[in-house]
Parts: C-alpha cells; structure tokens; sequence
C-alpha cells in the first residue's frame, strides 16, 4: 500500500524536476530585516534555499519564524536586506510581485480557504482568472489532486463543510494548482485538532517525497526530524542555529536551542 | 355618493389612474437609476479607501472621496436635487436629473456601508488571494468584495428601501414621480384623501415586496452554504 502510493505520487503532484534547470539555487534571501514600529522583528537573515530542499524553521513564539516566511513572499515587506527568488530581485519596487508569487505557494495556519466558493472554485479560481489555463484544464488537474488527497467527492461542498484537517488539505492542493515551484506553509497543523494533524503532515510529506521545495514554519519535531534536509532554529530576529535534523535535534549546541528543545520535544 | 362611486370618479372616469402608473413608472426608473449609480459610486470609493490604507501614492484619492462624502452627507437631498436640476445639469430632463442626483446622494451613504463590509471580510482572504499570484483588484473583485457584499445585505435593503422613499421629492423639478401623481391628482379632483392614501398603500407595498424579496435572496445565500452538509453528515 505504501509503496503504491509513493509510486503515484510524482505522476500525481505537478513537481518540476529540478534537475531540468542548471540553476540549484531556487531562494537566496540576505541581510532580512523587518519591522513592525519599534520591534525589530527579523535582524538580518541569510538563508539559501535549494530546488528539492525541504526546510523546517522552527523555534520559540514570537522569535520571527512566521515573519520572515511572509517575508519571503512579501506578504510582509521586508525593511532591509534582499530576496534572489529564481534570479530575480524581489525587494526591488519594479519586480512583479504577482509573477512570482505565482511560483510560490502559501499555505496558512488558517487555511484562508474562500467561503463563498466550493472546494472545486477555490481550487479553479487562480489558475483560470490568471490565464494559466482554460477552466475545463483546470478542473481536470483539480479533480486529479482532490483524488489524490482523498477528497474527490467533495469537489462540490463549500469549505464550511469540510473538517479543518480537509480544509488544510485542500488549501495545500489549492496552491498546488498554480504549479508553484516552491511551496511555504506557516503553521499549517496549528489551528487543527490533534486527530486532524496526521493527515495533513502525511501529504506535506508525500509532497516532499514528490521532491517539491518547501519552507515549512512548525512545531511539529517528528515531521521536522523525519521530512526536512535541514532545520532552522529562528531565535530573536536571526537564525540561532541551523543543519541537519540529526545535528540539530541530536547535538544542539547553543543553550537558547537546547532549552527550547527540551520544553518541546 | 358611495365610496366606490367616488373613488371610481376620482380615478377611472376622470382617467387620472394613468397618472398615477406614470408617476409609479417614474418612481421606479428613478430608484432603480439612482441604486445602480449609487452602487457602483459607492463600491469604487470603498475600494479606493481600502486600496489607500497601505499604498500613500492613493492618499489625494482617499482625501478626495472623503470630501465627496463629507459634502454630500451634509446636504439636504432636496438641497442637491434643485442645484443640480437649475446650475449643474441645466436643461436636462428631470428624470435624468432626478436620477444622477439621488444616485450621488446615495453613493455616499452606499460608501461607507460597502467599506465596513470590506473591513469585516478576515484579512486572510486577501492574503490568500495574493498568494496565489491575484493582483489586489483581482482579489479585491473576486475574493473579498462578494463577501463583503453578503455581509451587507441587509444594510443595502435598508438604503434602498429609504432611497425609494427619498425620490418622494422628486416633485421638486418638475418630474412627476408617484408622490407628485397623487398631489396633482388630489388638485385636479378636489379628492384629497383618497389620491394620498392610494399614494401611500403604494409605497407600502413597494417597500414590503422590497423587504420580502431581500429575505429570500438571503436565505437563499445561506443556503448555498449549508446545501450539502446535511447530506454529508455521516
């Protein structure tokens, strides 16, 4: 069972192959700085995020994580420092946000799922009004990934009817649908109850196994430990720490990383 | 004379009933005119406002529709309905005037309703929209302004209930709405109760059917919504 699914899911998730392009390097963020009035939130961030690299950023509330995702998209406009997003400047003032926020998934700690559309629109929206393709394409690619996730019967439910692990699911595929080229989730199992976390961890995970990039801000270690090629520990504004799962849940070296290790694993 | 006789001779015999169809016509093409204009006056300042909170290149905009707002909110509506019907539009038909006027007028009031319902929509949804790749307006149109809509309707059954009572005044330039029907009537036949009182069961009933029509057209809304969940209740 499991290895039929893994078999299916390159065929089923649109991911790129990332060795088609010459260039590896997908986000080169530098020197990220943000604001919010007197706060400094995010005191210079350097973070270069590979095609095919799945990224955990995790560390204590309040310490920027979710910030400087938004950042990356610029959901928040940074005040200082610099986003290479597939070569192109992304803080420049004349860069089409729009364009490239099209190559960039989100997915939200509250799903964000349009109420007053069904599943099927909320999938169709984007991708028709942005003439990425005709409406009857759309809908087939959206029944395909609705399939995939296990919820190809509720193609014509509004989100309201869905539970919040279904919601989160189809959020996922709803950004799936644009094709992006890297997918950024904020707490994506936050707002879940407990019994809903897995299903939703279980596709992020098959996405990863698909080889989509990801830049995932969670609480979730087993999903940080087990899915990412490398973990960020953000800590007040700058990255605190950062390698590989093993090295940083095995061997954590700064006291700050510790003691929030040991409050949540 | 019985009851019947006079209201027969008041109405049929005398063929003042056309009268007061035209003047029904008239009241109905003005508050459907004047809620179409005021509307989309009133949507496009809202979201001009909404737009102008984080981009300072629209703030002259915003000041702008602050001013229309201000000044068109402070006027008597009858006030405007004579300066636009003997300075601004001179010579125009007072339908039309009557029309554009009340339409400004409402646009006004429609603004302000239009943007809280704007500002109740969840911030999300407009992140959302972006994140895919939507321009605002794009999200804007599609996203959040039909939410904002839905969370207004009753409040622009409100509007437009008090906007058809308000083109009662119509009179004023010459245009005979239903109000103005019913006085010439009542002038002509020296039958002063009976033109008035038909004059006011009529706005009666329009703004029952108004207010009945409304309902339904939410309800039908909220069903959209909960359509399939008690199938899916398992």
């Amino acid at each position: 069972m499991k290895n039929e699914s893994e078999n299916a899911i390159s065929a089923d998730f649109p991911v790129k192959d990332a060795s088609a392009s010459g260039d590896n390097l997908l986000i080169s963020v530098r020197g990220l700085e943000k604001r919010f009035g007197e706060i400094e939130v995010l005191r210079g961030i350097d973070l270069d995020i590979n095609r095919g690299d799945v990224i955990c950023i995790i560390g204590p509330s309040g310490s920027g994580k979710s910030t400087f995702l938004r950042c990356l998209n610029l959901l928040e406009r940074p005040d200082g420092g610099s986003i290479v997003f597939e070569g192109d400047e992304l803080t420049d003032k004349k860069t089409d946000v729009n364009l490239h926020r099209q190559k960039m998934g989100m997915v939200f700690q509250q799903f964000n799922l349009f109420p007053h559309m069904t599943v099927m629109e909320n999938l169709t929206c984007a991708p028709v009004l942005l003439k990425k393709c005709t409406k009857e394409e759309a809908e087939t690619k959206a029944n395909a990934l609705l399939a995939r996730i296990g919820l190809a019967d509720r193609a014509g439910a509004y989100p309201n009817q869905l539970s919040g692990g279904q919601k989160q699911r189809v959020a996922i595929v709803r950004a799936l649908c644009m094709e992006p080229d890297v997918m950024l989730f904020d707490e994506p199992t936050s707002a879940l109850d407990p019994e809903m976390v897995g299903e939703v961890l279980d596709v992020m995970k098959e996405l990863a196994e698909s080889g989509m990039t990801m830049a995932v801000v969670t609480h979730e270690m087993g999903f940080a430990r087990e899915v990412s090629n490398r973990v960020i520990f953000l800590d007040d504004g700058v990255i605190g720490e950062e390698g590989s799962p093993a090295e940083v849940f095995g061997n954590p070296q700064s006291e700050r990383l510790k003691s929030f290790l040991s409050k949540v694993l | 004379m019985n009851w019947f006789d006079k209201l027969h001779e008041t109405f049929i015999a005398t063929g003042h009933y056309k009268m007061i169809l035209g003047g029904l016509r008239n009241t109905m093409i003005i508050t459907l005119g004047a809620l179409l204009i005021g509307v989309v006056i009133g949507s496009v300042i809202a979201v001009v406002k909404y737009f102008s909170e984080d981009a300072p290149r629209m703030k002259w905009a915003a000041a702008l529709c602050d001013v229309y707002v201000t000044v068109i909110r402070g006027i008597p509506v009858v006030v405007l309905l004579l300066i636009f019907y003997f300075v601004v539009l001179s010579g125009a038909d007072g339908v039309i005037v009557a029309i554009i006027t009340f339409g400004i007028n409402s646009g006004a009031y429609m603004a302000e309703l239009i943007r809280s319902g704007i500002n109740a929509v969840d911030k999300g949804q407009m992140e959302a929209g972006r994140s895919l790749g939507l321009s605002k307006l794009q999200a804007m149109r599609k996203i959040v302004f039909p939410q904002a809509i839905r969370n207004i309707l009753p409040a622009i059954g409100n509007e437009m209930i008090a906007l058809l009572k308000e083109t009662s005044v119509a009179g004023y330039v010459a245009v005979v709405d239903l109000t103005r029907a019913g006085n010439l009537v009542r002038n002509n036949t020296f039958d002063a109760i009976n033109p008035l009182l038909l004059v006011a069961l009529v706005y009666l009933v329009l703004v029952v059917g108004l207010t009945r029509l409304l309902k339904v057209f939410e309800r039908k809304l909220a069903k959209n919504e909960e359509r399939i969940r008690k199938r899916d209740l398992r």
